[in-house]
């Protein structure tokens, strides 16, 4: 999940060189006998850190593919490998995956050879984040929501906005919330922002938290100062969260389901709720390398990403939502209908999934503020400026 | 009776080559300085010239693509109020936690070097030495728990009713924090931690090298104690605590862990390069922040040398 922390550089205009239409496989043929894959920690398990969760030696067994794994804890690193050479597949975050595609590192996919593309969640399908000009680039892997996280024991009701770490106010155990909320150290939390005031300010004329003027920009930049206020600590690490929740008297952050899970986990009085403003939220495909030397183990993998224990167990492990939805149901892993709406799935129309901001935008070209700006301005307001 | 020949024919390649090592020394000279040289130019030379390189690139405002022409722009960036917070705050806190460490670590160091004897020396060594040996971020971490608000300096401080001291110091304007961990108070006190071995073992060392004789004649001579110490050792162990403070000075301007666990979430300049490279593409800009500490450590040595921290080596 170490990927959500950091989101790509606004370099590439993504907006305008898209590549033109590869060839694409036209039938798997014989297994080559293995297969290369770029993963985010956690993401590919084979019992080895937990006996429990294991979606790759019956692939193995199977398919007669040997599955490598190299994790990588960036998006930046993920595009580093792939620009490189030597792996097959990849699964890209939403921030990653057109700049791969931009960059031509990535094949079309055929969905024709994949025969569980129709059990994919209709609504991530064609998703933006892997689909250029009605192509797919990529397989839907699974993907997550940032909800708000609180005490229970000081909310006795969900909080129902964001308002709890965004304005100071006092909470209903009477005190203020002033040095009790965080925020997310990334300066994609600017988007946060933006969705906020896209709620409650309509007149700046907000229409994507990841699109955004000068004016709007600054407003979201003035929250954020704001919110430094009440802010004794950003977070950065999942863990040091979760520490904070335990032991610094933290009651309520963005967050995301995995440390939702775990302090539950622990017993601790903890929930999460996504607000009435929506929340931001982070999705994954797997894609393939342009000269992928391994192609038919590749789709083999690609078919058991969506039809295994897979989608199940990784969203338990995980703490995030199965792009199959019938994972949550059919019994194949440990997922159950309540797992997967704890993890957010039920609130997948309320996220605005997470891509670089670029300078040419839906409002112009040149129009929005870039990612870069993001980070030099969200250290400036982190630094009391 | 066979004579044999006063040079023997090689036997071999193996011989071969010992004869040409020794009849051109300098051969078997280059070979084996060639990759360690070619190791400190290129690899070591070499990326710190290509990050000077980048510092004079600049970012295009408009498109976030970086221009590689060369400017003095990136630089005037730095100056930019909330980068130079950044560069004002690190720099205050690497002379607050050297200073520190100098304080703490002079009278263990002095200790150590003429007091203790025999297994209590060794007892000395190990204590100071035992802290290095567990990992970093274990120690950090363990920090963040100590410091925390329900950790145990607030228990104990709330047991004891004395909890107004850390909120009073708490309330100092620029410690600001709901606890000491979230306090840049905090940051201060886990830098001070860590780095205080290396200030430690090479003041110790220094000290040791204080010949007793010279304290004696200082004595013998009429000096008091407080002058001996003024006039004789303090000056004779200056370089150990110049050396030491290089080592807490430089190790502070540029760690970006720290401040990243313990503290109020402000950036270091280590935390700044971390974020404005990888994700923001602003190589130039980061490339600038990391010429700063560069650029400090070089006046600081020079300084250093001027004070003697390097004659003994």
């Amino acid at each position: 999940m170490k990927h959500l922390r950091l989101m790509g550089t606004t370099t590439l205009a993504l907006m305008t060189g898209l590549s033109p239409v590869l060839a694409q496989v036209t039938e798997i043929g014989a297994p080559e006998g293995q297969v290369n894959i770029v993963a985010w920690p956690g993401y590919i398990e084979r019992g080895e850190t937990d006996k429990a969760f294991d979606w790759v030696t019956k692939f193995e067994a199977a398919s007669g593919c040997k599955v490598n794994v190299k994790t990588a804890n960036t998006s930046d690193e993920m595009v580093a490998l792939m620009n490189e050479g030597g792996f097959d597949l990849v699964t890209a975050s939403g921030d990653a995956s057109l700049r791969l595609v931009a960059g031509d590192r990535v094949q079309p996919i055929n969905i024709d050879l994949i025969p569980s593309w129709s059990t994919v969640d209709d609504r991530l399908k064609d998703a933006p984040w892997h689909t250029v000009d009605g192509v797919h680039y990529g397989v839907p892997y699974m993907w997550g929501p940032n909800v708000l996280m609180y005490n229970t024991e000081v909310f006795k009701e969900p909080p129902t906005s964001w308002n709890v770490v965004f304005e100071e106010m006092t909470l209903p155990d009477g005190q203020s919330n002033k040095g009790r909320v965080q925020a997310y150290d990334g300066p994609i939390h600017v988007a946060d922002a933006a969705q906020y005031l896209m709620f409650h300010k309509p007149e700046l004329g907000i229409t994507s938290p990841y699109e955004l003027n000068e004016d709007q920009y600054k407003a979201a930049l003035d929250l954020l100062r704001q919110q430094r206020e009440l802010t004794s600590r950003y977070w950065h690490d999942a863990f040091i969260q979760m520490d904070d929740f335990k032991n610094e008297g933290v009651v309520a952050s963005g967050s995301w389901p995995f440390q939702v899970n775990l302090l539950k986990a622990e017993g601790l009085p903890i929930a999460s709720t996504i607000p009435q403003e929506g929340a931001t939220g982070w999705a994954d495909t797997t894609m393939m390398h342009v000269d992928a030397a391994n192609p038919n183990c590749a789709y083999l993998w690609m078919e058991h990403s969506l039809a295994s224990n897979l989608q199940a167990d990784l969203s338990v492990w995980f703490g995030a939502n199965p792009s199959v939805p019938a994972a949550c149901t059919d019994g194949r892993g440990m997922a159950t209908a309540e797992s997967c709406t704890a993890n957010g799935l039920d609130d997948f129309e309320k996220i605005r999934f997470w891509t670089t901001p670029v300078s040419n935008c839906s409002q112009g070209e040149g129009a929005c503020v870039p990612y870069y700006r993001w980070v030099s301005d969200y250290i400036g307001v982190i630094g009391g400026r | 009776m066979s004579s044999s020949p006063a040079i023997l024919p090689a036997k071999g390649p193996a011989d071969r080559l010992t004869a040409l090592f020794w009849r051109h020394p300098r051969v078997l000279l280059a070979i084996l300085l060639t990759p360690p040289l070619l190791w400190l130019g290129v690899v070591y030379l070499g990326s710190l010239a290509a990050l000077l390189l980048q510092s004079f690139y600049s970012i295009d405002e408009f498109s976030g693509v970086v221009k590689e022409e060369f400017t003095l722009k990136t630089y005037a960036e730095l100056l930019r109020p909330s980068n130079f917070d950044i560069l004002l705050r690190t720099v205050l806190m690497a002379a607050a936690v050297t200073l520190a460490c100098a304080a703490l670590a002079f009278p263990i160091a002095y200790y150590a070097a003429r007091y203790a004897k025999g297994h209590w020396k060794a007892a000395f060594y190990l204590g100071v030495m035992l802290p290095l040996w567990s990992s970093y971020l274990v120690k950090v971490y363990a920090w963040k728990l100590i410091l925390a608000k329900e950790g145990i300096i607030g228990w104990a401080a709330e047991q004891t009713h004395t909890s107004w001291i850390i909120d009073g110091l708490l309330s100092i304007p620029g410690m600001e924090g709901s606890s000491l961990s979230t306090s840049p108070l905090g940051t201060f006190m886990v830098f001070v931690y860590i780095w205080l071995p290396y200030m430690i073992l090479p003041m110790q060392a220094s000290l040791e090298r204080v010949p007793n004789s010279m304290l004696e004649a200082s004595a013998d001579l009429g000096a008091s104690r407080g002058q001996t110490f003024r006039t004789v050792i303090l000056p004779l162990a200056l370089p150990g605590v110049i050396a030491g403070s290089i080592f807490t000075f430089s190790l502070t301007l540029g760690d970006y862990i720290i401040p990243q666990i313990i503290g109020n979430s402000a950036n270091f300049i280590g935390m700044a390069v971390y974020q404005l490279q990888g994700t923001a593409g602003n190589i130039p800009l980061a490339a600038a922040f990391a010429v700063v500490p560069i650029l400090i450590m070089l006046i600081y040595l020079a300084i250093a040398r001027r004070m003697g921290a390097f004659d003994a080596l």
